[in-house]
């Protein structure tokens, strides 16, 4: 018995640390939708360029740590040159333009990014960045549970980023700005707060939290553009907790990875596996038709 | 000069709400078409094939995602499932029915596709934006996932591909390998032809007008008495039908079988919206815009390209395609979001008023 793997936690685990890594996409987007309610469909692309970039540059020869530092150089032009190219013309535009736009900046950063590094998968530098590697076993249960260093990491990296933020956004001044923008852009732009600055370090941070997403995906598996489906993962998470709540892309996050692991371990075989593609969307659609903003979201009230 | 309005009276209500009021544009239209249906007796049979015949299945798709998105301001991210769903089903008939013509089964596998379409469309009387966005991806991938778990729609084949049969019209081979480019283009083009102009008179009629109004404001138009539930399902499934329509003749007439699973995935989607927003939203015309120039813009840019002198690598030239779609999507949404259907109008007006600008 005690050599027998505890499957259920087992399940549970890898559900658990791939809802944490969904919901740090989603909290990308959370970032993005709250401070310019811009629904930003290229996060899960700039996780993938934030991961290639890093790995590039130190295929290049570059010390890992100058590597790093210059990727989030490489995110901060990005977010001054989206906000430059894509937010300032369009300022004002119906949000479907703006969402529209930003499948268009998918594209962009799809070509530019296979255009500079290739459009083979690389394997993430994960011993110079002193991530763990090898595996705990623990005996549970039924049986033993063997957790991967590298996804105890990734969980524990993921609550301090989720912490940081909500402190950043509470505490801070320029957190009380990005509030404020998120309120109303008129009222904030009225008591001098600049839109352009926010929308750049909104942008920035998103970057920041793409490459830390990036990273931590690219050690799990190899880094390329297949990820981007990762990506699309995220929405369903996103539906789930309401497009302008932190907490809700990680409750989101918890409930879409751990039901999608469980859901392709018991049900999968019973219809032909595969089902991980999209039960998460059918999860998400099941409960937005009772709660249709989903379940930590503004309710929306229209006006005629 | 070439627009002279003055002069042409409209003396019935009949002629006063035509959809060309002006002689010219009839003209033009009626050129449009002939040139269209004696173009194979010009071009060569490559260029009927690999530039026409995928031009009108786009156009067709887009059509379809126009009605969705253009004209009911609903966003789908789905149309490569439906489209899918279309050929699918095209498939099952084919070998189910083989005696019906083929040209039957292809518009019947667009009533399987709407009927697909209007319950994933059923959400959307209580969400949208993007919430519906990410609920069409939901069909997308469920679709997709069928397509590729289900054996009994691809008749069980060891190979999981949709292999066409042969079928005849009135004696002649339409599909399958013996099936000659003109052929298939003459079918295409007939079917688009004659979908247009129905799709015409829906979105100039009653129908179109409650589609435009739940789109400008969906509250406002169900105070006036628009059902919108029907309206909105009804756009899905017409959308969806069109969709549907366009992947199975693209899987019959076009790709003529092969990794169906492949050509309906949500590249296939995303490319459909960018000929949308190229094209133009809500505008008929704008959808064959938008077909033409992304359905022609990589061919563009691969023989284009060494022309001017620049010789590139084909995955090169690949990775600068996605670079300038995306960054042409978004400079044609800055300066134009209205797409080149609008750049056409504009045109027109200064053809109407040259050589005496105001």
């Amino acid at each position: 018995m005690a050599d027998m793997p505890d499957l259920l936690v087992q399940t549970l685990w890898d559900g658990f640390v791939a809802g944490m890594l969904y919901a740090l996409i989603a909290l990308g987007f959370v970032l993005i939708f709250k401070a310019s309610g811009v629904f930003n469909f290229a996060q899960g692309i700039m996780v993938v360029f934030a991961a290639l970039t890093l790995v590039g540059l130190h295929e290049y020869g570059l010390n890992v740590w100058l590597a790093l530092l210059l990727t989030l150089g490489v995110m901060l032009a990005l977010a001054v040159t989206v906000e430059r190219v894509v937010l300032r013309p369009l300022v004002n535009q119906p949000d479907i333009i703006l969402f529209m736009a930003t499948i268009g900046l998918t594209y962009a950063l799809v070509g530019l990014g296979e255009f500079i590094f290739g459009g083979n998968p690389k394997v993430m530098i994960t011993e110079e960045l002193y991530l763990p590697k090898g595996s705990i076993e623990l005996q549970m249960f039924g049986g033993f549970v063997s957790f991967q260093k590298l996804d105890i990491a990734a969980a524990v990296i993921a609550c301090v980023m989720i912490v940081l933020l909500s402190a950043f956004f509470q505490y801070t001044r320029i957190g009380r700005a990005l509030r404020a923008v998120a309120d109303s852009h008129k009222a904030a732009l009225s008591v001098g707060i600049s839109l352009e600055q926010i929308w750049v370090i909104v942008w920035f941070t998103a970057g920041v939290v793409a490459l830390i997403t990036g990273i931590m995906w690219g050690a799990r598996s190899d880094v390329s553009f297949a990820l981007q489906i990762i990506a699309l993962k995220a929405l369903p998470v996103l539906i789930l907790g309401g497009f302008t709540s932190v907490p809700g892309a990680i409750v989101g996050g918890l409930i879409i990875g751990i039901g999608e692991k469980v859901g392709e371990f018991y049900w999968g075989p019973l219809v032909g596996k595969g089902i991980e593609a999209w039960l998460a969307y059918m999860i998400a659609l099941a409960f937005l038709l009772f709660r249709p903003q989903g379940l930590f979201g503004e309710k929306i009230i229209e006006r005629i | 000069m070439f627009y002279r309005e003055a002069g042409q009276f409209k003396t019935s209500y009949v002629a006063d709400q035509a959809i060309f009021p002006i002689r010219q544009d009839r003209i033009g239209v009626a050129l449009i078409l002939f040139v269209a249906f004696t173009l194979p007796l010009m071009a060569s049979e490559f260029v009927i094939g690999s530039v026409m015949i995928p031009f009108l299945v786009f156009a067709l798709a887009a059509i379809g995602l126009n009605i969705l998105t253009g004209y009911t301001g609903l966003i789908s991210l789905g149309t490569g499932a439906f489209m899918g769903v279309g050929a699918y089903a095209c498939y099952k008939l084919t070998t189910i029915f083989p005696d019906v013509p083929i040209v039957f089964h292809i518009l019947s596998a667009g009533v399987f596709s709407a009927a697909v379409g209007a319950i994933f469309g059923l959400p959307s009387l209580r969400i949208k934006g993007f919430y519906l966005a990410v609920a069409t991806l939901a069909a997308q991938f469920f679709l997709q996932w069928c397509f590729v778990r289900i054996p009994w729609l691809y008749n069980d084949n060891a190979s999981g591909a949709i292999e066409v049969p042969t079928r005849t019209l009135f004696g002649i081979a339409v599909t399958g390998a013996n099936a000659t480019p003109t052929v298939r283009y003459y079918v295409i083009l007939a079917i688009v032809v004659a979908m247009t102009w129905v799709a015409s008179n829906l979105v100039h009629g009653r129908i179109g007008r409650q589609w435009m109004a739940v789109r400008d404001m969906d509250i406002a138009a169900e105070l006036i008495g628009i059902k919108l539930l029907q309206t909105k399902l009804l756009a899905f499934a017409v959308s969806s039908f069109y969709c549907g329509v366009a992947g199975a003749v693209m899987m019959f007439l076009w790709y003529g079988g092969g990794e169906a699973a492949d050509a309906f995935n949500i590249n296939q989607s995303f490319n459909i919206l960018f000929m949308v927003i190229i094209g133009g939203l809500g505008s008929l015309v704008g959808s064959f815009f938008g077909a033409a120039f992304i359905s022609s813009f990589p061919t563009v840019l691969k023989f284009g390209l060494p022309l001017i002198g620049i010789h590139l690598g084909s995955a090169t030239v690949e990775h600068l395609t996605h670079f300038s779609i995306g960054a042409l999507i978004i400079a044609f949404l800055i300066v134009e979001p209205h797409g080149l259907a609008r750049l056409w109008q504009i045109g027109k007006q200064k053809l109407r008023v040259w050589p005496f600008p105001y």
